[in-house]
């Protein structure tokens, strides 16, 4: 049974790649809508009048925005396999990294890569204390989510190809493998997992941009 | 499911909390509410909470699981006699989710930025973003209620939790401030929400009074460091 079901995106977007990687995960077939961030389509303002941003999830026309509200949905409407656990303290578990990946590990990991010198080094600290609870997190277990890619390995899912990029960019090692040996088996083995695999975007153009973007910071800097 | 060993650190005046409580009191969970200032760095919260250090925690016997919105949706997941937070369609349940963490990520942090706003020019700013986030609000309500009672529908749902808890910080900054946010000329749907929910007998007990919260908050931020947002 086909699904009326629409991907509002860019090629880059890291939160639009949860819900690519979502869907793979689910075997859901999906039309793909490309976005310019820099020429916002008309489309795009309707359906995400509040934050006009992209991943935005099309399902029979109704609009789904905000890539971890997308995954639950999707979650919620199609139930094999599960990306959320069903045993409510271990669903509350999952959400509670999600969060952090987003509210604490993203924004340290951008602070270390959009800066130099002695801010760089000021941001490193913070970071590492960060990634120590992933580190602890990944104890016994091959994925966040247990033995299957779950909603947490979802939502950090731009460490698996994003990491390596940044590094090659700030030549830095962010997941040194003998700090974290855990985070950095984890990140090899979500980024070659055959679902996940296809749909990263080119590993050339995204070293291109994310320098242009380092660049910018950079120039902007007091 | 037995309701002993629900335990609740956090204080009464944080809105992060009182969603908690809210919630709690929708299922009629007991629980002991252990009272605790954060930025006093007690050692159970460190504990419990080692990654953030803040309140609200929920113990539930063995477990300690924080931050307010994910707690919230455990207690509907964990308790499912009573009523439902989370509305039943899955739809419904991604709108009351978006506009959770739109308060969570848009309203909130402005109110932290009133706060710390020097002069009012500055102040002014705020409260223009602040007034442009209560219209969207105003748009959800009418779009989530669908001409009924609350953001849940007939009865206080998911997202009059998000929101709920913090009108009464939100009476406190239009006091602070002489200004008005949830108002009824402009927001006349959200005002009208508001005074319903201090009166629903579900939630209504662990709501603040305003001129209450006022006093206590004053005397509860004097306990914080300035940089610190909550």
């Amino acid at each position: 049974m086909a699904e009326d079901l629409k991907l509002m995106r860019t090629w880059s977007s890291p939160y639009a790649l949860r819900v690519v990687h979502a869907l793979k995960i689910k075997g859901l077939e999906y039309e793909t809508v490309l976005e310019d961030m820099t020429k916002k389509s008309a489309s795009l303002l309707e359906y995400n009048p509040v934050h006009k941003k992209v991943p935005v999830l099309l399902h029979n026309g109704r609009p789904v925005c905000e890539s971890l509200v997308i995954l639950e949905y999707i979650d919620d409407v199609w139930k094999q396999p599960p990306l959320l656990p069903q045993d409510p303290n271990e669903k509350a578990m999952a959400r509670f990294w999600a969060n952090f990946g987003d509210d604490k590990v993203m924004p340290l990991t951008w602070r270390v890569f959009t800066s130099e010198g002695k801010d760089q080094e000021e941001a490193i600290g913070p970071m590492m204390e960060n990634l120590k609870f992933l580190e602890e997190q990944l104890k016994g277990k091959s994925f966040f989510g247990g033995e299957a890619i779950g909603y947490t390995d979802i939502a950090f899912g731009w460490m698996g190809n994003l990491i390596s990029i940044l590094e090659e960019i700030i030549d830095l090692k962010l997941v040194d493998e003998e700090k974290f040996p855990l985070l950095s088996v984890w990140i090899n083995k979500f980024s070659d997992d055959p679902v996940i695999k296809e749909c990263w975007p080119p590993r050339d153009k995204m070293v291109e941009k994310f320098k242009v973007i380092r660049e910018r910071y950079l120039k902007q800097a007091p | 499911m037995a309701t002993s060993g629900v335990k609740l650190l956090g204080a009464k005046q944080s809105p992060f909390v009182t969603r908690v409580m809210m919630a709690l009191e929708m299922k009629s969970i007991d629980y002991e509410l252990v009272v605790m200032n954060p930025h006093l760095k007690p050692e159970l919260l460190s504990k419990t909470n080692p990654v953030h250090k803040k309140i609200p925690v929920l113990i539930h016997g063995e477990r300690a699981i924080c931050e307010s919105l994910i707690i919230v949706q455990y207690i509907d997941d964990a308790w499912t006699n009573g009523p439902s937070i989370l509305p039943p369609h899955p739809y419904d349940r991604a709108t009351a989710r978006f506009w959770a963490a739109f308060v969570d990520d848009k309203l909130v942090p402005l109110l932290g930025q009133l706060r710390e706003a020097e002069g009012e020019e500055a102040k002014e700013l705020v409260i223009k973003k602040l007034s442009e986030a209560f219209m969207r609000l105003e748009e959800a309500f009418i779009n989530c209620s669908k001409g009924k009672a609350f953001f849940g529908g007939d009865s206080v749902g998911y997202l009059d939790i998000a929101l709920g808890s913090f009108v009464g910080l939100i009476r406190v900054v239009e006091m602070m401030n002489e200004t008005k946010l949830l108002d009824e000329t402009k927001t006349s749907r959200l005002a009208g929400w508001a005074e319903r929910l201090y009166s629903d007998s579900l939630v209504k007990d662990v709501l603040m009074d305003p001129q209450l919260l006022l006093v206590q908050l004053q005397k509860f931020l004097a306990t914080m460091p300035k940089a610190a947002s909550e």
